[in-house]
């Protein structure tokens, strides 16, 4: 009903996307102004940009959070499309609904909580706080998301189709990464990304689950922003912000051609 | 041999993700439980180095056989834990509300919207939401600050003469959380409503009733189901929020995330940090099982 489509509808849609933008468009302006004072314009400038490549800190958090959210998001892509399969795959096995609570929890569990009883569980086992804490700290709570995202693809998945192969003699891990992995991918790629950007976002679980020589990025913003708002800051929330948005645009061509060509072979085959 | 490759791969498809769940998400809690029943005279000293921190949590755990419930005495005679619950639940409540209020809107428009500039309306719903949390408060800060952008143009326009002090009060709380969780609210919404079939409106408006009535007794009670899921995805981590009323809040406002962080992280009192923890999730369990059950019945609903 494109017709119905009304002036309502459009004032709406541009004051709540102007909400929603406005923020971020201010935050990124202001990361190339010349002033020290962040809300006063006084002339286009990188310097803060340049600043930043020089400070230490920030470079090494910068380090230490890539490599935490990368090996994360993979851990967890792979636990959470097991999770997922186990889900739709098995509606009846002993503690199903333990295990369904345990993977749908995370998703709204405030993250104080979970920051807190990760570390007393490290601190029970006698971890030592750094790298590896954050990380399996990441991977238990972003291997929800991404099994929420993969399980809404699986759910529309034909089962007769890996039954087929199953039939044809194909062993059952053959079966999945031949027939049904090629069919989820999209979605467990989104699932990796959303798990990446959990991880690379994430302020308060890694300050709980983090140990000296493992401060992550968001832990290096944050006590600077409480120290004061410097254009320092603006640069570096600008460059984050453009590498999500440039993984975000790449992943919805790179879907969007699937889904094209998903079309394409279903045409051909009816 | 099939079948029997099959049952196994079943099994490990399982097991593996249950296991990670129970010891890494699971444990915890029972672990936080333990804790905070114990005595806080046992409390770590402040400035010990990181292995004796770890004895000293152990020889803690040794001595769970005296269990004191001192650490919950102590939260409900001190009304200072009894305020910040019930300012996080009131808090939460009300920017929940105009969340939905601010939501609703959005999601309709976009699911009236034609089929062809739907995704793309779709995508700039989800993409702040890729974009970092704490970037996003931050933002607010250098927006809403005395000498900030918002008076300096209330200032410019006029309406103001004096700048207007947000930040550091509960508005800017508000703010920060309808702004923050907007993306949570609209989607669930969003899909509720783009489900929808329109011909379920034409056929009240052919028989009738007035726009307005039509949407009240058709598209919203329809919607339900979008509101519900949407609520409670802000609801729920609202509560419990930190970075918000940290950056935006002022030190009148209290919150039960930021009291917990403070008792961990500044007064070093780990069980009573504890305590505060299970409190919450006992808040918390009501809201987050009615959830479950509503995400479960749309998953079968789907089926």
């Amino acid at each position: 009903m494109a017709g119905s489509w009304g002036r309502f509808n459009i004032v709406s849609l541009v004051l709540g996307f102007a909400f929603l933008y406005l923020p971020i468009v201010l935050l990124v302006v202001y990361s190339f102004n010349e002033s020290r004072l962040v809300t006063v314009w006084a002339g286009f400038s990188t310097k803060w940009y340049v600043s930043l490549f020089s400070n230490r800190g920030l470079m090494d958090a910068a380090w230490v959070t890539a490599r935490v959210a990368f090996l994360s998001a993979t851990v967890a892509t792979v636990l959470g499309t097991m999770a997922a399969v186990a889900l739709t795959r098995y509606t009846r096995f002993r503690g199903r609904l333990l295990f369904s609570g345990m993977v749908f929890a995370p998703l709204v569990m405030p993250e104080v909580i979970t920051g807190l009883s990760l570390l007393l569980l490290f601190v029970a086992m006698n971890f030592d706080r750094g790298f590896f804490t954050v990380t399996i700290a990441h991977i238990t709570f972003s291997m929800c998301f991404v099994a929420v995202v993969v399980q809404s693809r699986l759910v529309t998945f034909d089962e007769s189709l890996e039954e087929a192969a199953l039939d044809l003699g194909a062993t059952p891990a053959r079966a999945f990464f031949q027939v049904t992995l090629p069919v989820i991918l999209p979605a467990v790629i989104a699932g990796w990304m959303l798990a990446f950007t959990l991880s690379l976002d994430d302020l308060v679980i890694a300050s709980f689950t983090s140990g000296p020589g493992a401060t992550t990025l968001p832990m290096k913003i944050y006590s600077q922003v409480r120290l004061g708002v410097t254009p320092e800051i603006n640069a570096i929330c600008t460059i984050l912000i453009g590498i999500v948005a440039i993984g975000v645009i790449i992943a919805s061509i790179v879907t969007k051609r699937q889904e094209i060509q998903r079309r394409r072979d279903e045409q051909a085959v009816a | 041999m099939g079948r029997f490759l099959s049952a196994l791969a079943g099994r490990f498809v399982i097991a593996v993700p249950y296991l990670w769940l129970l010891v890494f998400f699971l444990a915890p809690f029972l672990i936080v439980f333990k804790i905070s029943l114990s005595e806080p005279a046992i409390a770590m000293p402040p400035y010990q180095p990181v292995f004796d921190f770890a004895q000293g949590v152990k020889t803690l755990i040794d001595r769970i056989g005296d269990l004191s419930f001192a650490n919950y005495l102590w939260l409900t005679g001190d009304p200072l834990y009894r305020n910040a619950y019930l300012s996080s639940i009131w808090i939460a409540g009300v920017s929940t509300a105009i969340t939905l209020a601010v939501g609703y809107p959005i999601a309709y428009g976009m699911a009236r919207a034609p089929a062809s500039v739907r995704p793309t309306l779709l995508m700039l719903v989800i993409l702040p939401f890729w974009t970092s949390f704490l970037i996003r408060v931050y933002a607010w800060i250098g927006i809403l600050k005395p000498e900030g952008l918002l008076n300096q143009f209330l200032l410019y326009l006029g309406v103001i003469d004096q700048p207007l002090v947000i930040l550091n009060t509960t508005t800017a709380i508000y703010i920060g959380i309808v702004y923050s969780y907007l993306p949570f609210m609209v989607l669930p919404l969003y899909a509720a409503l783009e489900k929808m079939d329109n011909s379920l409106i034409e056929a009240a408006r052919d028989l009738g009733c007035p726009p307005l009535a039509a949407f009240w007794k058709v598209t919203f009670p329809l919607s339900l189901p979008g509101i519900v899921a949407g609520c409670m995805l802000v609801f729920i981590p609202a509560v419990g929020e930190f970075v918000i009323p940290d950056l935006l809040g002022g030190s009148e406002t209290l919150m039960i995330g930021k009291t917990l962080w403070n008792e961990f992280f500044n007064n070093r009192d780990w069980p009573v940090s504890s305590a505060v923890a299970v409190v919450l999730l006992l808040i918390l369990v009501v809201p987050i099982a009615f959830f479950q059950r509503s995400q479960a019945r749309a998953r079968e609903a789907e089926k």
